[in-house]
């Protein structure tokens, strides 16, 4: 640590090496906490901001709703589907359930007990984020724009790009017609 | 390069500021007396032209923010704002977003013409990848801005690119969480990108520099990709290069002008004109002319982490490209094979960019149906892009390599000037 040039340079200057190299570290610790501390403020800004975390949950009442409909909510910015199926299109999800599934699961794991009628899911593609048109696609469930990937009556993937089954949040019935989802 | 200057300085004043600061000096060293190759062709204009694109989207952008509101609410209104009430706003959008278009198709033929004459060679290796630093600050750049209209376009472009870098394992929600500022593309994106799209031009501008600088330490290359050994070799910058870069420059202007005044919307897309709504997705989502290419690839690959990194790897073939070349004679001028593979080359390119264009599944013959082959029709977009895509990375991975050892190029000449001045036997 101790620069020779420094030393040679004042060869009868007797002080102890070793407070040189203390002053080095010392001030290369510095920076580097330094450092760190003022970084942390500037990424830590562009996470979510308190009023964002602060809009999570949001409650809708489902009597809007009529037999084979979707509506389309805005929930944290983005598109939340909540979708009124018929038993048909509940049957073909559940005779699915034992088909070869890129991310298996069955019909009965994505909708509350009991509520098979209800799909909550959010309305984003998990390939790249669009938004899915519903009914479309070679199985009726959703058909996303972008890339073409094609969902079923469960909101599973069945083909196309997208790695998941469009998520379902985070949800709960507060009566038979009324659902807060977040 | 230019080895002692000759700048004499002409008044007491000039006199003066020489001794304090010589800006004039070096003006006139790397501007005026600087030598440069004797046979460039038009395909070594194009640099003059990217500096006057930096300039014109740089002075239009800097007036365009003077009337832009960036917010949510207020972002789509006060682009109107500038198209309908503010004084020749219209013109000077028109100028900065068909500027866009311009200084891409320029920096797009300016790399062809470097990757032809084997411009990225030692010892250009660096001058290369602060040009390829450039272009990458080029796209951030204008994918940002491009979402500063808060049409449906930019919306769901945003969406659609800042979910990319969600396809990394652990880290990708990260990332697009902090990218976002929120949950989704809202408010805090705009913002950020706003001001991110106002410094990147400043950043652009100085790699610039850093550019022209490793160019005037190097010297510039040129068609025969041998370098000047002597005076006769060489002109200097002014007036040869000054006239033909500004003769060049003109023509360039024409057709910046066309597309200003006679089809302005013509490289935009009807749905930018529709506000931005988080809750639907334009039928058929695609990225400006430029990004489409890469975006073909993106869709080429059925899985989606693979298809971002093919995306990045497709930048990536070209800051490896200096050592993936293995040819020693740089310009293919004197490389009759290489050029038959640079040619198909441009044609990938030009065949990816319309691929990336349609939709995945659009026959590419019209009302042919063949068979369904893996996941797709043989005759769609998407096995086109699949093939393609093995092209581009073929010409970069195998091509390049293996073609500079088998490959028996023609005699090059010994010097710029011999082929010139009829050394005919020599020449070819």
């Amino acid at each position: 640590m101790v620069d020779p040039a420094v030393n040679a340079a004042n060869p009868s200057g007797g002080e102890d090496p070793s407070r040189r190299d203390f002053i080095h570290i010392a001030a290369i610790s510095a920076a580097a906490v330094g450092g760190a501390a003022v970084a942390w403020p500037f990424i830590a800004q562009m996470n979510p901001s308190a009023d964002t975390m602060a809009l999570a949950s949001v409650e809708y009442d489902l009597t809007k709703i009529e037999p084979g409909m979707q509506v389309t909510i805005n929930w944290r910015g983005k598109p939340l589907f909540i979708r009124y199926r018929t038993q048909a299109q509940i049957d073909a999800a559940v005779k699915d359930d034992g088909a070869s599934l890129p991310d298996p699961q069955t019909d009965a794991e994505r909708h509350k007990e009991g509520k098979a009628q209800w799909l909550v899911l959010v309305g984003s593609c998990t390939h790249l984020g669009c938004v899915p048109t519903v009914g479309g696609g070679d199985y009726q469930g959703w058909f996303c724009p972008c890339h073409g990937s094609h969902y079923d009556t469960s909101g599973r993937i069945r083909k196309g790009p997208a790695p998941t089954n469009l998520v379902v949040p985070e949800y709960a019935f507060l009566s038979d017609t009324k659902v807060k989802i977040g | 390069m230019s080895g002692h200057s000759t700048y004499q300085p002409k008044n007491a004043f000039s006199r003066w500021m020489d001794a304090r600061l010589p800006v004039g000096r070096l003006v006139w060293d790397s501007f005026v007396d600087y030598p440069t190759p004797r046979n460039l062709n038009y395909w070594y204009t194009f640099g003059g032209i990217l500096s006057l694109c930096l300039g014109v989207q740089i002075i239009t952008g800097i007036v365009l923010a003077m009337h832009y509101t960036p917010s949510a609410a207020g972002a789509f209104n006060s682009v109107e704002h500038i198209m309908r009430n503010v004084n020749y706003g219209w013109l000077i959008r028109y100028m900065h977003s068909n500027g866009a278009s311009m200084f891409f198709i320029a920096v797009y033929l300016h790399m062809f013409r470097g990757l032809y004459y084997g411009s990225y060679k030692a010892p250009r290796e660096v001058l290369w990848i602060l040009g390829c630093v450039i272009y990458l600050l080029m796209m951030a750049t204008a994918f940002m801005g491009y979402v500063l209209p808060w049409g449906q376009m930019s919306f769901h472009g945003a969406v659609v690119i800042t979910n990319l870098l969600g396809a990394f394992p652990i880290v990708g929600e990260t990332i697009t969480t902090l990218l976002w500022g929120g949950f989704a593309v809202d408010e805090p994106t705009l913002k950020r990108f706003f001001s991110l799209h106002y410094l990147l031009p400043f950043v652009i501008a100085g790699v610039v520099i850093l550019h022209v600088w490793a160019l005037h330490v190097v010297g510039q290359n040129n068609p025969t990709g041998v370098d000047p050994k002597s005076k006769a070799d060489t002109v200097p910058f002014t007036p040869y290069a000054t006239v033909k870069d500004g003769f060049a420059m003109s023509v360039f202007l024409i057709l910046f002008a066309t597309f200003v005044f006679y089809m302005p919307n013509a490289l935009g897309h009807a749905d930018n004109y529709i506000p931005a709504d988080p809750l639907v997705t334009p039928a058929h989502i695609v990225p400006e002319w430029y990004f489409l290419p890469f975006y073909a690839i993106l869709r080429a690959v059925p899985d989606k982490l693979m298809g971002v990194l093919a995306m990045f790897g497709a930048i990536g073939c070209l800051f490896a490209l200096p050592w993936l070349d293995t040819s020693k004679v740089k310009s293919m001028r004197y490389r009759p094979q290489a050029q038959l593979y640079f040619v198909i080359f441009v044609a990938t390119c030009w065949i990816l960019g319309v691929a990336g264009g349609k939709l995945p599944d659009d026959h590419v013959i019209p009302h042919l149906s063949t068979f369904t082959f893996i996941d797709a029709d043989l005759n769609s977009y998407v096995w086109l892009s699949r093939v393609a895509t093995l092209y581009y990375f073929a010409y970069f991975l195998v091509v390049m390599p293996v073609l500079g050892l088998i490959e028996k190029p023609r005699p090059v000449p010994e010097t710029i000037s011999s082929p010139v001045l009829g050394d005919s036997d020599k020449k070819d």
